[in-house]
């Protein structure tokens, strides 16, 4: 129950003053975020150059004479466990919700204020432990991103000595951050609201990141799970995964384990990881695109709706990912019926953004572009998720470079063009400058359309049978030529990409000194981190008063109001009030 | 609670179509926080104890699985789990009812049950190490001293928030304030009850699941 302060001290006199206490060991919710998103890009750069180095090989077989086969697979697990958890996940909740749960539900922080500091640490720790891998001996582990036993602690797997184990330990520190952020996010939406904030007046950012922080809550234990036992498979020599074997013409100690049992647990973790990063995006582009098309977002409960069932769903379809793996045959049909209703929530979502488009007043700014490219690329991953999602079409395709197509459109590209599109959105607020528009604009048409070129091939490629996980493709005859010729356009493409992305950190470091002033509000958009008394916001976000919500956050060209837009507290003659705001009660605009 | 208040900042029954409202300086109340982190915290442990209980039950239908008796020293222990909790929660209401005397002794026994469960846990570790059940070996031994060890690492964070709490309430009967935070040691109880339902759970999983009874609900047999 909200209490009310009377004092008229405001934040800005508890404000820490020295450097350390306010760069370093900051408590403040904004501080933590740039936090968190500057070492999640600083690590998403390594994923990327380790992508780059892959693609070397797989363009140029042999070319590159360190890239030997162990290296390639230690590439390929480091790149994918360090964009999926390290980048994506650390930046939608560590950085996009550190930094607009607060601002846009009107709270001055989190509602702990030092677990938030110490998550992010923790999350430091984690990728430190990560990179330290790269130095130990043997090397990162080379298992794949997703460490199937009993590959990834015998001998002959890259890194199954010392890699695997630093990789294990450095998940469950990641584990341990990400609870401890997850716990803070969910409490402080529910608890922390301002007035007026009603949970049906939520920005739909807030809704998505808010959804997608109960899943990580709860998935990431099956992950702990996992890790703890295979741990204890790796250095206590327990059998909860290991079956009895032969290793290199010795037979090992361990007896019956069952790799099912991990590969199930790890699922039941990796399909909801998949909309722990999708929710906050789909949130993202709903605001994106109701801001730059100056249109309320169409069908705002339903976009709710949809994020809950979608949410729900999400943890009842991972042994879609096993279809090929032995299990019980009934369990497919199940999963694969599941898997193919989340296509009804998610359609929903995707009609409702177009419906939004329709008619508005569509600015191509940077961050539109990069939401507008986020539904393209949504829908073709999604598409070919449909494929997949069927036992009979996912067997042949499962180990085809089909699905590497798939997952990177889906869960790959599409979020991390929402990134590029939040960071633009956002940046003027968090830094007080504009991005350069220019460079902007180059590196989206660069990224945009080399990430078509690098990943639609990939489908024929896949259609024509090529294996995915393999290092060299010289010894089978029935790859054609075209397909190497077309491998190496892809790595090039790849490399031309890499080089884009680095134009974008350019800009970020250029700008942050050198940027067009923004002023407070230079999207004219109405949800609350807008309104702030300062940008950036000063310690306390609001000044004396937090704000009050009297309307939805998408009031845009209300008509006969003065602007094309309504903030989200103006006071509440201005109207612009949302559409059937409670039972019973009629809009009054 | 009707269904509007449910939408609505919690607790906060004003109409904010028309009117403004009086102030516009909000700050959450720190009690209502932890209770609501603590309900999020026990989500997370419930996720991860039934993960931990479903591996369990999906492991031993393989061949290698000699089901283990349970060592003895477990009666005690979770008698000492059950006092512990109903101490916490004589402790609690004693706070409720501002009763100092109850409030400090009640207090302090349910802390020291609640250490004594972890002692009388490490001596089943030891009887049972002393039975050759090893870690590494049978799947039934490896998994008790697993779950038993995730289940001590939780109580141990139990003790720690009964520590901190009676730090707070010796600090002030030294200064001789009255009884202090009684919703706090009402958290704090919640907790201990979690910890104790998880505790039965995995007994019963541990020693009551037998391979024809997960054959049986899983229409197997």
């Amino acid at each position: 129950m909200a209490y009310t302060d009377h004092t008229t001290a405001t934040d800005a006199d508890h404000a820490p003053h020295g450097f350390w206490t306010r760069y370093v060991w900051s408590q403040d919710h904004k501080v933590i975020a740039v936090q968190y998103a500057s070492v999640a890009i600083a690590v998403g750069l390594v994923g990327m150059l380790l992508s780059d180095l892959m693609r070397l090989q797989l363009g140029f077989p042999g070319r590159f004479a360190f890239i030997d086969a162990n290296h390639y697979y230690q590439f390929m697990t480091m790149h994918g466990m360090i964009m999926v958890i390290y980048l994506l996940t650390a930046l939608f909740l560590g950085g996009f919700g550190n930094y607009l749960i607060p601002l846009m539900i009107g709270a001055r922080d989190m509602v702990f204020p030092f677990l938030n500091m110490l998550s992010f640490w923790v999350y430091l720790l984690s990728v430190i432990v990560l990179m330290a891998s790269f130095f130990v001996p043997g090397g990162p582990t080379g298992a794949g991103w997703t460490l199937y036993p009993p590959q990834a602690i015998l001998a002959g797997t890259p890194g199954y000595d010392w890699g695997i184990i630093m990789m294990l330990v450095s998940l469950l520190i990641f584990i341990v951050a990400a609870t401890m952020g997850g716990l803070n996010y969910v409490t402080t939406v529910l608890q922390a609201r301002t007035e007026g904030m009603t949970l049906l007046r939520m920005p739909l950012t807030v809704w998505g990141i808010f959804v997608a922080t109960i899943l990580a809550l709860l998935a990431f234990p099956a992950l702990l799970v996992s890790g703890v036992m295979m741990l204890l498979d790796k250095t206590m020599g327990t059998s909860f995964f290991m079956p009895a074997l032969v290793s290199m013409g010795q037979a090992a100690q361990y007896t019956g384990g069952s790799p099912l049992l991990f590969q199930h647990l790890f699922w039941f973790f990796g399909h909801p990881e998949v909309y722990i990063v999708a929710l906050p995006a789909f949130g993202i582009v709903s605001d994106l695109i109701s801001v730059h098309a100056r249109k309320s977002i169409f069908g705002y409960r339903t976009m709710v709706w949809a994020i809950l069932a979608i949410g729900v769903l999400s943890v009842v379809v991972w042994a879609h990912h096993m279809f090929i793996s032995g299990m019980n045959p009934y369990f497919g049909f199940f999963f694969a019926t599941t898997t193919l209703i989340i296509a009804v929530p998610t359609a929903i979502k995707v009609y409702n953004w177009l419906l939004t488009l329709w008619r508005g007043d569509i600015h191509l700014t940077v961050p539109m572009l990069f939401a507008l490219a986020f539904i393209s690329t949504f829908l073709i991953g999604g598409l070919t998720g449909l494929f997949l999602g069927n036992v009979s079409v996912d067997i042949p395709l499962s180990n085809t470079y089909f699905v590497v197509a798939h997952f990177h459109m889906v869960m790959g590209v599409a979020p991390i063009l929402t990134v590029f599109g939040g960071i633009y959105h956002w940046y003027p607020k968090v830094t007080g400058r504009m991005l350069n528009d220019t460079l902007g604009k180059l590196h989206f048409w660069i990224t945009f359309l080399g990430t078509y070129a690098i990943f639609f091939p990939m489908h024929y490629l896949g259609v024509l049978g090529m294996p995915r996980r393999y290092y060299d493709f010289a010894q089978y005859q029935f790859i054609p030529p075209s397909a190497h010729a077309l491998n190496s356009f892809i790595t090039v493409i790849a490399l031309i990409v890499g080089a884009a992305q680095l134009v974008f950190v350019a800009n970020l470091a250029w700008s942050a000194f050198r940027g067009k002033r923004a002023e407070g509000n230079p999207w004219r958009a109405a949800s609350l981190e807008w309104q702030t008394p300062q940008t950036p916001p000063g310690h306390g976000n609001w000044g004396a008063r937090t704000p009050v919500a009297y309307r939805w956050a998408y009031a845009y060209s209300v008509p006969g109001a003065e602007q094309d837009f309504i903030a989200q507290d103006a006071p509440p003659e201005a109207g612009g009030l949302e559409p059937h705001p409670y039972p019973g009660k009629e809009a009054t605009t | 609670m009707s269904r509007q208040l449910y939408f609505r900042a919690s607790g906060d029954d004003r109409d904010y179509s028309g009117a403004p409202p009086a102030f516009g300086n909000v700050r959450p109340n720190p009690e209502e926080i932890v209770s609501t982190a603590l309900w999020a915290f026990i989500a997370v442990a419930t996720s991860l104890f039934s993960l931990f209980i479903a591996s369990y039950l999906m492991r031993m239908q393989s061949t290698d699985w000699h089901a283990i008796v349970m060592p003895r020293q477990l009666w005690l222990s979770t008698a000492l789990l059950l006092a512990a909790s109903a101490a916490m929660h004589l402790a609690s209401g004693a706070a409720r009812r501002a009763r100092r005397a109850v409030l400090r002794n009640m207090l302090l026994i349910a802390g020291l049950l609640m250490i004594a469960f972890l002692l009388v846990q490490s001596w089943a570790w030891q009887a049972l190490l002393a039975s050759r059940v090893t870690a590494a070996g049978n799947p039934a031994g490896s998994y008790f001293y697993l779950l038993t060890a995730m289940h001590g690492v939780h109580v141990a964070g139990g003790v720690i928030a009964w520590l901190l709490i009676s730090r707070t309430v010796w600090r002030r009967e030294l200064r001789g304030v009255p009884a202090p935070k009684p919703r706090r040691i009402g958290l704090c109880a919640r907790y201990w009850d979690f910890l104790l339902l998880v505790w039965l759970a995995l007994l019963a999983t541990m020693s009551g699941v037998t391979n024809e009874v997960v054959r049986f609900i899983c229409g197997a047999a």
